[in-house]
């Protein structure tokens, strides 16, 4: 009774697998990306809830950033933020490019879509091991860890993403006009940890 | 026996001599059939709702007295903290939306399956490990400052055991999380074509409402328990106010979540009754639109009425009393929906068997805790009955005789279609007269208790209370005696019952029109939609044998074709 | 047949009104009501308690009705009547419970006001700061909260005054903290600190509540008021005690392993009787400070010092264990 268990339970999966090629050559619209939008929703709700922590304790502080928060430098965070802006300009290029059934041009736009990310993220590095506050300073050093931290992760996350689908578009014909899914959701996904950037950017170096 | 025979054959009126349930291993393994996965949550979450009763028990044992004397109290607030998240997050949540959603969801709607399989299969198998987590958190001393889990208490009572439950409560919000985006997308992109949203089962609009919620209020949750997990862990001082924090932004954070959960744990249910109601009473759902709106109406008040768990909190006076009129603004959607169920009853010719008497025992339940609720809203006397046992009836006439009388009228009603075998009516009685019966001995003495003066999450108390205290126990132990008679009902019938025929209660939506079980795929051939959900008494005069639902789904289909 | 259905629609809904009023006044659910405020939030209450009642009954009578009259009868095998709505019904039990809502409301709105609920001192936070109490070794326990500045002063946490006396001072002012597992009340008019809250009838009471480790709720039901002790913040209520008597104070907010036993009373009494006691207290207060002297209440622990008052608050050794494991 064992094999034939294993047996059905693979042709289930296969089945749901040409389901889901089939789905994409026919009429059948294609739900992934609406689903990938659908869950950027939740994503943003973390970061919300996080942003409204952040102007709570903010509201609620006599000063803030509190008494002896060291002056942050603007210079180094506002050319990684222009650099994060453009790389979605960059990604949409790409994009744009697997439409037209132009591969390589595809790869080019994400590869430095990526390589731009990458700067971004070592840029945080760089700005972590020289500001003169740590983790647990005041609230003021906490908030900004935890957010610019956790946006981080997603930039890392992001990164992978766009090097999956390079990796994925080195197979010949895995992306076309009419088949680049992973493409349209690593944008997505992209422009999401932008928008993300531009907020936080805005609430904790401007503000 | 296997599922290919099943599949192949296509003839509606033998699948109920070949489909025994197939193949009980796949209930085991990784599977992505939504009824597998339905079926696999409604089974693991009900092992976690006999663990949390459990727990409860344990709870009642103590209190059977005035004082401390049958566990040490750290243990005690270990007891309630997990029984409450059990209960919540393991038992009520994920059985009522992953369940019941999982399993009934395409089938109502005429789709072949959810829209990510896969990723269904996934927040199903993150359920039995955060589970497991959270239980094995006793070995090291379990979290023990209640389900909310408040800082500053939260941060110095038994770390190791807090940092395994927000471990444990990140993974099944996860879970949730990805389930709602399932839902969300099954419900608005596959229905079968010519089904609008009017013509969806109300089951369906209720997840609707309940997927959107989730999306919007879970993640807000993981956002407070990221910087609670840094207080614990990193030391951080986001809601510890030694180090600037505020704790009261916790409680923002955590009711942002929590009090939408509520309406997360009930809609789904309300979607159930509303649907099961109809069938046995033989009768159209009273006020379809009604019932549609007032889902998504309390879903969005749902979100705006948190801060009323804090009224005796941090909570500024304007900001109460817009949270009291907002709170209170529920009641007129609720009512709408059980004024809408007793007139579908009203003049219905009433089957009573246990899903039924379910679904109407739930209404009864349900008001009363509603109406309680409504006592709760208004700020004057929540600031008298906050924290009492008061909240504790409130919140379990709502969650029990709420949530879980509804979850057992869908267990019963669906139990035919889900096995393909029914269920022995006289044993669903009487479990029904005995969860009834002990409920109320368990909880409206509690009522009095909160009022007259009894505090919630105490391990001793005025002696003065012995007495209902110890009627609560009994009660309490009635209710967990009342689970046998349906656990041996459930696993016998599902083993030996009498098969079942794919619409055994002759009812109009879309699930009752395959086979029971139902194949892989659901339907053997594309399903037509030729009648609308709750359409009862218009051509049913020739009604009276099995078949007629058979013959007439054929004419219509050879009207169309 | 007309006719006396309709009489027995008439009937039934005169006995269900009649039955609602009755039970509204006479659940007695509540316990006695021992503060000009408290009477209040019965009558909010008992009002409330009748309309819940008269919904209570319609819904399950329809249900209990339903189940006899509406019963399959054996070898029916019709449906019922294929109605769908009703549209005029609808809008009625729609409109009827939004009326009782904006009742219930303004009601409860009111009842808040007059128990000071939206006194605008409160929103100013007229306390400034927590006075020290006497004796030193309590506020060692405090240093960590004192050195961090009390962060809000805008926000109005808790019952203030009723619209007659705002802008007054209260006759007596008390300062609260909750700690795992007592209450400690200091009476900063006069330097005495106790474990029971001692308050005189028929005068304005004031008190400034606050914890020092984890969150409290200070509760007397018999006043039917409650507030959250938060760390870090500093909450109040006011009120007026009206009859002379013992009545529990309890912590309604989960603190830990012994939350259920911190507990402590309020002795309500007469203004005499509140000026023998205070001057007692005011002697053996005198009596302590000079011990402290000797003894140097800084290097004493918690437990070391609470000892003394362990008996009044309630405390046993049980408790103390647990004071040295935090």
């Amino acid at each position: 009774m064992q094999i034939p268990t294993i047996d059905e339970s693979k042709t289930a999966l296969n089945y749901h697998g040409a389901a889901e090629a089939a789905s994409h050559h026919e009429a059948h619209p294609d739900h992934r990306i609406f689903g990938i939008i659908v869950f950027l929703v939740a994503e943003g709700m973390i970061f919300l809830g996080l942003f409204a922590a952040y102007l709570t304790f903010r509201a609620v502080a006599p000063v803030w950033p509190p008494e002896g928060t060291p002056e942050r430098e603007l210079l180094l965070p506002g050319i990684n933020t222009a650099i994060l802006i453009a790389s979605s300009f960059v990604i949409h290029k790409g994009d744009t490019a697997v439409k037209n059934n132009n591969v390589a041009s595809l790869r080019t736009w994400f590869l430095i879509t990526a390589i731009m990310g990458a700067i971004f993220l070592a840029g945080q590095v760089y700005e972590y091991s020289h500001l003169e506050f740590g983790l647990k300073t005041n609230l003021y050093a906490s908030t900004f860890y935890v957010l610019t931290g956790f946006h981080g992760m997603h930039v890392c996350f992001g990164i992978l993403l766009i090097l999956g689908v390079l990796w994925r578009s080195l197979k010949q014909g895995h992306y076309s006009s009419k088949n680049h899914f992973g493409v349209e959701a690593a944008e997505v996904y992209w422009h999401f940890v932008d928008i993300v950037w531009i907020v936080l950017f805005l609430l904790l170096y401007i503000l | 026996m296997t599922q290919l025979q099943v599949t192949d054959s296509a003839n509606l009126g033998n699948t109920a001599e070949t489909n025994t349930g197939g193949d009980w291993r796949k209930y085991f393994g990784f599977s992505t059939d939504h009824k597998v996965i339905g079926i696999q949550y409604l089974v693991t979450t009900f092992v976690f709702y006999l663990i949390g009763g459990a727990l409860a028990a344990a709870v009642r044992t103590e209190l059977a007295t005035p004082d401390s004397d049958f566990v040490s109290r750290e243990l005690y607030n270990s007891f309630f903290t997990i029984h409450a998240t059990i209960m919540i997050f393991l038992w009520i949540v994920p059985a009522g939306t992953g369940g019941f959603g999982n399993y009934l969801i395409p089938l109502m709607i005429g789709a072949k399956d959810m829209a990510f399989p896969k990723l269904n299969a996934v927040a199903f198998w993150m359920i039995p490990p955060g589970g497991i987590l959270l239980l094995s958190s006793f070995f090291v001393g379990a979290a023990g400052s209640g389900w909310t889990s408040y800082p500053p208490l939260s941060l110095i009572n038994g770390q190791a055991g807090e940092f395994i439950w927000i471990l444990s409560v990140l993974l099944l919000g996860t879970s949730s999380i990805l389930g709602a985006v399932n839902f969300l997308v099954t419900l608005l992109k596959m229905r079968l074509p010519g089904m609008g949203l009017h013509q969806m089962p109300l089951f369906c609009w209720a997840m609707l409402s309940v997927s959107a919620l989730v999306l919007v209020s879970t993640p807000v949750l993981a956002g407070a328990l990221i910087l609670l997990s840094f207080d614990l862990v990193a030391g951080t001082a986001f809601f510890n106010p030694t180090g600037g924090g505020d704790p009261v932004v916790y409680q923002h954070m955590f009711w942002f979540y929590s009090h939408p959960a509520v309406y997360i744990m009930i809609l789904p249910m309300f979607g159930m009754i509303s649907d099961i109601l109809p069938v046995h009473a033989r009768k159209p759902i009273f006020g379809y639109r009604a019932i549609a709106y007032s889902s998504l109406a309390i879903s969005f008040l749902g979100l705006i009425v948190w801060a009323h768990h804090m009224f005796t909190s941090g909570t500024p006076a304007w900001l109460r009393m817009f949270f009291m009129i907002a709170t209170m603004v529920i009641a007129i959607p609720t009512g709408i929906k059980v004024f809408s169920w007793l007139a579908t009853i009203w003049g219905g010719k009433l089957d009573l068997n246990s899903a039924m008497l379910f679904g109407m025992g739930f209404v009864s339940m349900f008001v009363i805790g509603g109406l309680s609720g409504i006592m709760l809203a208004s700020v004057p006397v929540d600031i008298h009955v906050h924290d009492t046992y008061f909240v504790v009836a409130h919140l379990h006439y709502v969650l029990f005789g709420g949530s879980v009388f509804g979850l057992y009228a869908g267990l019963y009603h669906w139990f035919p279609k889900m096995t393909g075998r029914m269920v022995n009516e006289t044993w669903g009685r009487i479990h029904f007269a005995l969860t009834l019966i002990g409920f109320n001995l368990c909880f409206l003495p509690m009522h009095k208790l909160g009022l007259e003066g009894m505090p919630r999450r105490v391990a001793e108390y005025d002696p003065k209370f012995a007495g209902l205290n110890l009627m609560a126990t009994v009660g309490a132990y009635i209710l967990a005696v009342s689970t046998i008679p349906f656990v041996i009902n459930a696993v016998w019938s599902w083993m030996y019952g009498p098969k079942a025929s794919a619409n055994p209660w002759k009812a109009l939506t879309l699930e009752w029109m395959t086979s029971s079980p139902p194949p892989v795929e659901n339907f053997h051939e594309e399903p037509i939609l030729w009648t609308g959900p709750y359409d009862y008494g218009i051509d049913f005069e020739e009604e009276g044998e099995e078949k007629s639902v058979e013959e007439l789904l054929a004419e219509v289909k050879v009207d169309v074709g | 047949m007309k006719i006396p259905s309709n009489i027995t629609t008439l009937i039934a809904g005169i006995v269900l009104t009649l039955v609602s009023l009755w039970y509204g006044q006479n659940h007695n659910l509540l316990p006695e009501a021992v503060s000009e405020e408290a009477p209040l939030v019965d009558g909010l209450f008992n009002m409330m308690m009748t309309v819940a009642t008269g919904l209570f009954l319609i819904v399950q009578c329809v249900l209990i009705y339903s189940l006899f009259k509406f019963r399959k009868r054996p070898n029916d095998p019709t449906d019922g009547p294929p109605i769908h709505g009703n549209v005029p019904l609808e809008i009625l039990w729609t409109a009827i419970p939004a009326v009782i809502i904006l009742i219930v409301g303004i009601y409860s709105f009111e009842v808040y006001n007059s128990m000071g609920g939206l006194d605008p001192m409160a929103a100013h936070g007229t306390m400034a700061h927590h006075s020290k109490m006497s004796g030193a070794a309590i506020a060692a326990t405090l240093t960590d909260e004192t050195d961090s500045p009390t962060t809000n002063n805008q926000l109005a946490l808790g019952v203030g005054a009723s619209p007659e006396e705002q802008g007054q001072n209260p006759d007596l002012n008390i300062n609260v903290t909750g700690l795992q597992f007592a209450w400690i009340f200091n009476y900063p008019d006069s330097g005495v600190t106790a474990g029971e809250l001692h308050v005189p009838v028929g005068r304005e009471v004031k008190l400034n509540i606050s914890a020092n480790d984890v969150i409290h709720a200070f509760w007397v039901p018999q006043f039917r008021l409650k507030q959250d002790a938060i760390p870090g913040r500093e909450t109040q209520l006011r009120f007026t005690p009206k009859i002379p008597g013992t009545y529990p104070v309890i912590c309604a907010e989960l603190c830990g392993s012994y939350h259920g036993a911190m507990k402590t009373q309020v002795i309500v009494e007469t203004p005499e009787e509140f000026d023998t006691w205070m001057q007692s207290q005011i002697a053996a207060n005198q009596e302590n400070l000079n011990q402290a002297v000797a003894v140097n209440p800084a290097n004493m622990s918690n437990s070391e010092f609470l000892t003394p008052y362990a008996q009044e608050m309630g405390i046993n050794s049980d408790t103390l264990q647990q004071l040295h494991i935090h």
